[in-house]
């Protein structure tokens, strides 16, 4: 029964959170709300047993939706509304509707057809994170690979790209060298 | 069966927020107290013997002081983030073993509230969405010192997260399980058999991280002293205030008791004085923080990235491969 509860609890949170996040052109309500639905999703994985799952959930979207915060800071100021530019309403909501209804339809149908099954059914709940790496590191191992070489691929973009002075260490400087960083800086502004 | 447990869950939510939650009153007497010895003054000593009663005045002011909205704030979301920070860090709470299990009128009560077998993850992870509680407060605030508290506060979680994730790591997988219980079982054989004699390194970055994940002194950044304001908390008063506060005071408490349990060996083979014992490794964490913040200044926002990134990381990956190769 608590079960049942806490399903249409959260389901009902999240989905209002999502409505949320999208109808609202209030930058800080649009991002809460994506942050509080990620985490309610998370109640999902816990109630299927999947406790991994669920902390690995608020871990990450946690994590990510700072990150999104931050271009929020970044690019608006955030106590304002946000004056979208609103094109033809007809063909948003058209084609937002038939997006979400292919969605539904691509999982639904393999459900409806019946043939779904758990390739590696979870045994033994307590062991969830062992089953978790067993399964990565056998069956998905190549995926797995893949998908850490784009995170360093990431990484290293993102080095080159932010690090022009990253040989110098202002925190190792005194305060005669920052100052005269900063002289040559504006030599070369006056120069160019 | 079902009903039972579910009584004895609500009641151990309810102990667990009260005793902390007045913990965290008394939290603030102790720090003016220690503060107040180690810098030669005498602290708050009017209200009440010693000043004990200092708690509760600033409680009755807290709770009787007007809760202020000012104009240009996103309301909603000002409204909410103290709650986020306080309500954090007690669901946090949920996977902590406080006590060993003991018995009382014939009923055997365990002083967890949820045992899921991915304890640590789990607290972690709460702890980590408290962040939001400043830095929604810094952002709704439309107070630009505000603002940069909250964008300092997310530099500072995004980066410590890592450490504390990696630090934690070679305890992790030296147990072999991620449930805090396991851990204390793993320690159970006394003082020789705590993790910390094998693994000191990783000890110490998750301590120095526990100050980043709290926000202290000398990781005191999403309010910084040298700008006089408060921070993300400039723009509030009354019990929304109060309510970071004690957001900020559970979260001491909470990272006391993980670290206590994780690495010092927590409640032993779970008698009396090995509980006894695990209150006094959190006391004495506890006290850790205090004292730092008397001892040492704020470092700078750019030094704090220095440490972070270029020295504790680098030594928590090596510390995780050293960990690695002497498994195998």
């Amino acid at each position: 029964m608590f079960e049942a509860i806490a399903f249409y609890l959260f389901a009902f949170l999240t989905i209002t959170m999502f409505y949320i996040a999208v109808t609202t052109s209030q930058a800080l309500y649009a991002l809460s709300a994506l942050a509080a639905g990620m985490i309610f999703i998370s109640a999902f994985f816990f109630i299927l047993g999947a406790d991994f799952l669920g902390a690995v959930q608020i871990v990450v979207y946690s994590g990510a939706v700072m990150a999104l915060y931050a271009f929020g800071m970044m690019f608006f100021d955030t106590t304002r509304e946000v004056k979208e530019k609103q094109g033809n309403k007809a063909i948003i909501i058209g084609l937002s509707t038939l997006a979400a209804l292919m969605v539904v339809v691509i999982v639904a149908a393999p459900i409806v057809g019946n043939n779904i099954e758990a390739l590696y059914p979870s045994v033994d709940a307590t062991k969830n994170v062992q089953e978790v790496g067993m399964v990565l590191f056998t069956k998905y191992l190549v995926p797995f690979e893949v998908a850490a070489v784009m995170l360093l691929v990431a990484m290293i973009a993102g080095i080159v790209l932010a690090g022009k002075k990253m040989d110098l260490s202002v925190t190792l400087m005194n305060e005669a060298e920052i100052m005269m960083m900063k002289e040559e800086d504006k030599n070369k502004k006056a120069h160019s | 069966m079902e009903i039972a447990y579910f009584i004895e869950t609500i009641i151990k939510i309810v102990v667990i927020l009260l005793i902390f939650s007045a913990l965290a009153g008394i939290g603030t007497y102790f720090e003016r107290k220690v503060l107040a010895f180690m810098q030669r003054r005498l602290g708050p000593v009017n209200v009440g013997p010693f000043g004990l009663l200092q708690v509760a005045a600033d409680g009755i002011k807290l709770f009787t002081k007007e809760d202020i909205i000012p104009t240009s704030v996103v309301g909603r979301i000002f409204k909410i983030a103290p709650v986020i920070t306080a309500a954090t860090a007690f669901m946090a709470a949920a996977a902590i073993p406080f006590l060993p299990s003991f018995t009382i009128f014939g009923y055997e009560v365990h002083p967890i509230v949820a045992d899921i077998n991915i304890g640590i993850l789990y607290i972690l992870g709460i702890m980590g969405v408290g962040l939001y509680g400043p830095l929604l407060g810094g952002m709704a605030s439309a107070n630009k010192f505000s603002l940069l508290s909250a964008a300092r506060g997310a530099a500072v979680f995004i980066s410590y997260e890592v450490i504390t994730g990696l630090s934690i790591l070679a305890p992790i997988m030296m147990v072999g399980s991620l449930s805090l219980i396991d851990f204390n079982q793993y320690q159970s054989g006394g003082i020789t058999s705590w993790i910390v004699w094998s693994q000191p390194v990783a000890f110490i970055l998750f301590w120095i991280a526990a100050f980043a994940e709290t926000g202290r002194t000398p990781f005191h950044l999403i309010a910084n002293d040298h700008e006089i304001i408060d921070g993300f908390g400039t723009e509030y008063s009354g019990m929304r205030w109060g309510l970071f506060f004690i957001g900020e005071y559970a979260n001491m408490f909470f990272i006391s008791f993980v670290i206590s349990i994780i690495f010092l060996g927590g409640y032993g083979d779970g008698s009396f004085l090995g509980a006894l014992g695990l209150l006094g490794k959190v006391a004495f964490f506890f006290f850790f923080f205090l004292w730092t913040r008397a001892a040492w200044p704020d470092v700078r926002p750019d030094q704090l990235m220095w440490l972070c990134w270029k020295v504790l990381m680098p030594i928590a990956v090596i510390n995780i491969v050293i960990t690695g190769i002497v498994m195998m």
